[in-house]
């Protein structure tokens, strides 16, 4: 396994004063399955066109599995691409469209037929190759595109938010599809979403962007549980932010003064300075709970609540606590009843769940 | 609100009554057994076109305008094919003085630009003649097949394009194997009305062609002898039955996939 199969090297794109993407270095595996993950206009798409060879870096330059593609045309790359919108020529019927690639690879006949024939069963396309675009769904066009970009065998295959235009249940249903296909076939996957959920159940590594550059390349439980900035724990999952200040420094740990809720020893994973009060603590939903009585956790406040908006999984508490207005989400499954509207109770969170994150 | 409905019924009767009673005369003093367009009517005959068919001049004209009419079209849907692919396209410097620039003959009095083209043709010591009059039809053109390319490649998807790169495709590759199925229609259209309006042109062509006469000009050479006068109705109906033809076909091929294009957003959507 080539751990350095796609590279990435100090790659800048700059459109007028727009940097689109600033200076990003990073590399991926070969046969990973590999997201980028943003906000729309975070250069996402941008760093993926940039593989394709639709556009031309600024600076920097790209390797794929050792070879300097930089400079060349996309009809030069060992790489395909899944459009968004699924570009199905709309001219060629299915057929046409999966051997629209074939033709300049110098193959014979028979190798062409057995080609489409194994690459519509990988799809499940079978008995669709009279069709053109306009007589297929959403689900059977997004099939077309994967089973066209997959027939050339590319190295790396490009997705550009594939999975956008179909309904929830579909899209969970590709989801998994995508995931076992790219297990199977073993090609290098690079997917382009601005979906967390979706970058999180699917990919091996997730980059997370945001103004253009990287804020964080990790396994998506990182993510979730060790994020390295405020923007990669908002965007990742539901949060809550407290306002907090550090002090001395002792070890792993830092003593934390959070709000008015008093001084707190929390550990320091990210080396975060002593005495700043530039920083912000973070706790997942899953590590607060609210109930009637005290408990026993390391925090454990008084809290009078205003109201209650049930979200499903999580309950949205909007709360007064040491007479500052706070709203807070929590996981629904940490509070015994409903009736917690204008009673007082207590606000409980363990402080080993509590990530210490720089404002910037 | 009945009432408003039908002024504006009324509104419309007379604007189709001014615009086509005119134009339907002709035929009908086509088939008029008299050499004078007078009613009451006297009679029906075919003479006429028996006649008109018999004129070797008009051959000739008519010949000499089709020559035109393709040559014109074809180089200036070729020159508009280019300059709607990058107006539609990209965005670039000069833009809108280069689709001024193009516009412009569009614009211009005819006149004007055939007494431009004379002088110039006679001072580079040309001959006048079916060659200038087709240089002024291209330059004459290529606005009309410009407008109408540039309404079919604007709502064209791009991104076609780019996955036709992304399968290996070189540019040309993907302009015939891609593009230009697509842009079809458009491009048939574009032939189309870029020929009538050459075919129909008089202005030009009485300037620029010497002894070679096109149809409009032999029509209006007839037109000083009375007695020549229903063969030239003749002729002048069965234009108007061709042009409207030919029109018609060009604007339904212009929106020929076009609908499909729509309904497939639908889908989408």
């Amino acid at each position: 396994m080539n751990n350095s199969f796609i590279q990435i090297n100090n790659i800048s794109k700059h459109f007028a004063d727009v940097k689109a993407v600033d200076d990003v270095s990073f590399e991926i595996k070969e046969g990973e399955f590999f997201s980028l993950l943003g906000p729309s206009g975070c250069g996402k798409t941008t760093l993926l066109r940039l593989l394709a060879g639709f556009e031309y870096p600024t600076s920097g330059n790209l390797l794929i599995d050792g070879i300097d593609i930089t400079a060349l045309p996309p009809d030069k790359r060992p790489t395909n691409m899944v459009f968004q919108n699924y570009a199905i020529f709309p001219h060629l019927n299915v057929e046409k469209n999966i051997k629209f690639g074939l033709r300049k690879l110098g193959l014979s006949h028979d190798e062409i037929g057995n080609r489409v024939k194994d690459v519509l069963k990988l799809v499940k396309l079978e008995g669709y190759e009279e069709r053109f675009s306009n007589q297929l769904s959403g689900g059977q066009r997004q099939r077309v595109a994967l089973a066209r970009a997959l027939v050339r065998q590319p190295k790396v295959l490009l997705l550009d938010e594939p999975l956008g235009a179909l309904d929830k249940k579909l899209r969970d249903e590709m989801q998994l599809e995508l995931r076992t296909l790219q297990k199977n076939i073993g090609i290098t996957f690079v997917f382009v979403t601005h979906d967390q959920q979706e970058a999180i159940s699917m990919s091996d590594r997730v980059a997370v962007m945001n103004d253009g550059k990287i804020q964080q390349l990790s396994a998506p439980n990182e993510l979730y549980k060790n994020p390295k900035n405020i923007f990669v724990s908002d965007f990742i999952g539901e949060t809550n932010f407290l306002k907090a200040e550090t002090k001395s420094s002792d070890g792993g740990f830092t003593n934390v003064s959070i709000e008015e809720l008093g001084e707190f020893k929390i550990k320091n994973n990210l080396n975060i300075a002593a005495n700043s009060s530039d920083v912000v603590c973070s706790v997942r939903p899953e590590s607060m709970m609210i109930s009637k009585v005290k408990s026993d956790w390391d925090i454990c406040l008084d809290a009078k609540i205003r109201q209650t908006s049930y979200l499903g999984e999580m309950t949205r508490f909007y709360v007064e606590v040491k007479g500052i207005d706070k709203t807070i989400t929590v996981s629904s499954q940490h509070f015994d009843n409903q009736s917690f509207e204008n009673n007082e109770c207590f606000i409980s969170i363990s402080l080993e769940d509590i990530s210490l994150l720089n404002k910037k | 609100m009945n009432e408003k409905n039908n002024t504006l019924l009324i509104y419309t009767l007379l604007y189709f009554v001014f615009l086509y009673v005119p134009v339907l005369f002709l035929p009908i003093f086509s088939f008029n057994d008299a050499n004078y367009m007078s009613f009451p009517l006297a009679g029906f005959t075919t003479e006429h076109y028996e006649e008109m068919w018999s004129k070797r001049n008009l051959h000739k004209a008519l010949w000499a305008s089709i020559k035109v009419g393709v040559v014109a079209s074809v180089i200036s849907t070729t020159i508009a094919l280019f300059a709607a692919k990058a107006f539609a396209r990209y965005k670039f410097r000069g833009e809108k003085i280069s689709y001024g620039g193009i516009m412009m003959p569009f614009l211009i009095p005819e006149i004007i630009l055939a007494v431009a083209i004379l002088i110039i043709w006679i001072n580079l010591g040309f001959k006048l003649g079916l060659v200038p009059v087709t240089i002024g039809h291209t330059l004459f053109c290529t606005p009309f097949a410009m407008l109408i390319l540039i309404a079919r490649i604007e709502g064209f998807d791009f991104s076609l394009e780019e996955a036709s790169r992304d399968l290996g495709e070189n540019a040309w590759g993907t302009f015939f194997r891609v593009s230009f199925p697509l842009y079809l229609p458009g491009i048939v259209a574009a032939l189309l009305l870029s020929f009538i309006i050459s075919f129909d042109e008089f202005i030009l062509a009485f300037f620029l062609t010497g002894s070679d006469a096109t149809l409009p000009m032999y029509m209006w050479g007839q037109m000083r002898f009375v007695q020549k006068l229903p063969h030239v109705l003749a002729l002048g109906a069965v234009i108007i039955v061709f042009t409207t033809f030919i029109v018609l076909l060009a604007f339904w091929l212009r929106n020929v996939g076009q609908g499909k294009a729509k309904k497939d957003i639908a889908v989408k959507l």
